[in-house]
């Protein structure tokens, strides 16, 4: 396998007439954090939801690990290697917190519905395996104290950690994070800054997120790729970033 | 830690084993003793509890909404009943059309007939659910409203199968309380096993939030198939169970009410908890029969009650209408039984303290507020 871990070669997404992406090219070196970034509306989210199969792209490519997944569906691209997060968090809200984590060990279930039902064969070394994973995952994340209770009743900046607890369950090659530290107090974002940098270096993970608090982006990131309205204006390191113009304009306006 | 989780797993499964004997010895006991009616009622409350407990498996577990069972119904009580019907009975039963060749012949036992009964709605099931599944939002339930209305249709006119509306009569009455119960039994114990695997909580998972489903590397669309499959074999079996149970079925008999039943019965019971479909139906069975006195005159303190025909479809509403009012969310709302909550529920109990730690902190305030109260009074005395 040559070439980046992960590619989009001229990613265009239209809703009707309208284009809500347009030609994008974003390359993910292995164990790297890159950063998209834009302001409201640009097409960020969209991008993400092109690339692990929530909608379908009108035109370009997705490349993975040297293979064309372009209009994948989205458990494919799950299974493939690629998790995210969203950013209107979407828990399970009425399951638990462990159980949240554990649906997503269902893609390495290997016993049958029969199995499950009879209760014999790999059923119980298979749910033994899903439930440890899943609270070694709550513990490394620190929520491990709460995994009895529903993911609904935890508060916000839990709940966007369990997101990534949950991503993670699917023991992704790529993990794309959509605004992960949204909502968070200071204090907040730099312990999760820290848990992401632990999280990327143990468990070897290339990172691509979405997230409008600058200084967390900027510390974290290593090349940042900015888009304003579906259209890619700038990629370099944050420092080339800082000082780019087009970046100035579309964050501020232009003025005359 | 672990060695204390293992006992109480090894109590739970010793309570259970004891619960399903308790039931079974209540069976034989009211085999051997209760009235015709009675066990009549009973075989019902069996029946309606395999069509609710399979029923909220798609649309309380998976959530996805439809309204099928009475022609998951039909078609098991149909099946069931050609292969148990023997090719004398047949012969005599079709006098307007004879019936079709290889049918009029195939002559099965009850048991076999059940299992094609079941094999037979899944496999149209699967049929049905191919095509509905792979689009999402409500077309299931306009789907399946439709499927039903077919299915009568084609029951009426395809004489050389079903015997048109004249129905099929003289069915053996295999059903007894045993065969009810069992299959009751079984079906409890196989959709509670399924809900509490890897599929289970994938169906919880599509039903909470699909796209999330979808992007954790579950199939949506197979999970909802698995579902639908699923719980239209017990719907079918249950079918089989009631053809068997009633000896003459119609057409007519399996129509929209079936479906709008088992639909209240696993809202009352709480959408999504089999605990709470249980209990529900069994409500549902017992108490239909009970509030059959407000059909029957009586008289009370003096006043005559002539007795109105119909007067308990009113209370029924009525009490439907109050827990839709009060218990939105049915009586277990989400919740399952477990022997660690009912012995939680009766320590509670003992204790008089049945709202738990919210209960505990009201009656705190209660004796505060009192104890206040009544030291202003002290003060202006």
């Amino acid at each position: 396998m040559s070439g980046p871990l992960f590619q989009t070669q001229q990613l265009f997404v239209a809703f009707g007439g309208l284009s809500a992406l347009t030609g994008l090219d974003l390359e993910i070196e292995q164990g790297r954090i890159i950063g998209l970034i834009g302001p409201n509306g640009a097409g960020k989210t969209t991008a993400f939801n092109a690339i692990t199969g929530i909608v379908k792209p009108s035109a370009g490519r997705v490349i993975f690990r040297g293979e064309d997944i372009t209009g994948f569906r989205a458990p494919v691209i799950a299974r493939k290697g690629i998790a995210r997060t969203f950013q209107n968090i979407r828990l399970y809200g009425d399951l638990t917190v462990v159980e949240n984590v554990m649906v997503a060990g269902h893609s390495s279930v290997t016993y049958s519905i029969f199995e499950a039902v009879l209760g014999v064969g790999r059923f119980g070394a298979d749910e033994r395996r899903i439930r440890k994973k899943a609270e070694h995952l709550l513990s490394l994340i620190g929520l491990m104290e709460v995994a009895g209770e529903r993911a609904s009743a935890l508060p916000y900046g839990s709940q966007r950690k369990l997101e990534v607890a949950r991503a993670l369950a699917l023991d992704p090659i790529l993990l794309l994070l959509d605004e992960p530290v949204a909502g968070m107090n200071p204090s907040e974002t730099i312990e999760f800054r820290e848990l992401l940098l632990r999280l990327h270096s143990d468990l070897k993970l290339t990172i691509g997120l979405i997230e409008h608090d600058m200084g967390f982006v900027m510390s974290i990131c290593h090349k940042i790729k900015v888009i304003d309205h579906g259209i890619p204006i700038a990629w370099g390191t944050p420092h080339e970033i800082r000082h780019n113009e087009k970046v100035i304009a579309a964050y501020l306006g232009q003025g005359d | 830690m672990i060695s204390c989780a293992r006992t109480t797993v090894t109590r739970d499964r010793i309570l259970t084993a004891s619960a399903v004997a308790v039931l079974l010895l209540f069976i034989w006991f009211a085999d051997s003793t209760f009235d015709a009616y009675s066990i009549r009622v009973l075989n019902f409350v069996a029946i309606y509890i395999i069509l609710a407990v399979s029923y909220n498996l798609i649309n309380g577990v998976t959530g996805q909404f439809s309204l099928e069972p009475n022609a998951f119904l039909a078609i098991g009580a149909y099946t069931s009943a050609i292969l148990t019907l023997t090719p004398k009975d047949k012969a005599a039963i079709f006098f307007i059309k004879p019936m079709a060749w290889p049918l009029s012949e195939i002559c099965a036992s009850f048991p076999v007939s059940l299992l094609a009964a079941g094999a037979v709605t899944a496999f149209l099931a699967f049929l049905m659910a191919v095509p509905v599944f792979r689009v999402r939002g409500d077309y299931l339930a306009i789907v399946t409203l439709g499927f039903g209305e077919v299915v009568q249709v084609v029951a009426e006119n395809l004489i050389s199968v079903t015997n048109g509306s004249l129905g099929l009569k003289g069915l053996y009455p295999h059903t007894n309380l045993w065969w009810s119960w069992g299959i009751c039994i079984i079906t409890v114990v196989c959709i509670v096993r399924l809900v509490n695997s890897s599929y289970g909580r994938a169906m919880k998972a599509v039903r909470e939030d699909e796209t999330a489903a979808q992007a954790m590397g579950i199939n949506a669309f197979w999970i909802k198939t698995l579902a639908f499959t699923f719980s239209a074999f017990f719907e079918g079996v249950a079918g089989g169970l009631m053809g068997h149970l009633i000896t003459t079925i119609s057409p007519k008999l399996f129509g929209f009410l079936f479906t709008f039943n088992l639909l209240v019965i696993i809202v009352v019971g709480g959408l999504g908890s089999t605990t709470g479909s249980i209990i529900a139906a069994i409500l549902f069975v017992v108490g239909g029969e009970f509030l059959r006195l407000v059909d029957e005159p009586f008289a009370i303190w003096g006043y005559e009650y002539p007795g109105i025909p119909g007067m308990r479809m009113v209370f029924f509403s009525a009490i439907l209408i109050l827990v839709m009012l009060f218990a939105r969310s049915g009586i277990m709302g989400r919740n399952e039984f477990s022997w660690r909550g009912l012995f939680d529920l009766t320590r509670r109990l003992i204790r008089g303290d049945l709202l738990g730690k919210h209960g505990a902190s009201v009656g705190h305030n209660v004796i505060a507020l009192s104890a206040r109260i009544s030291q202003l009074f002290r003060r202006r005395g």
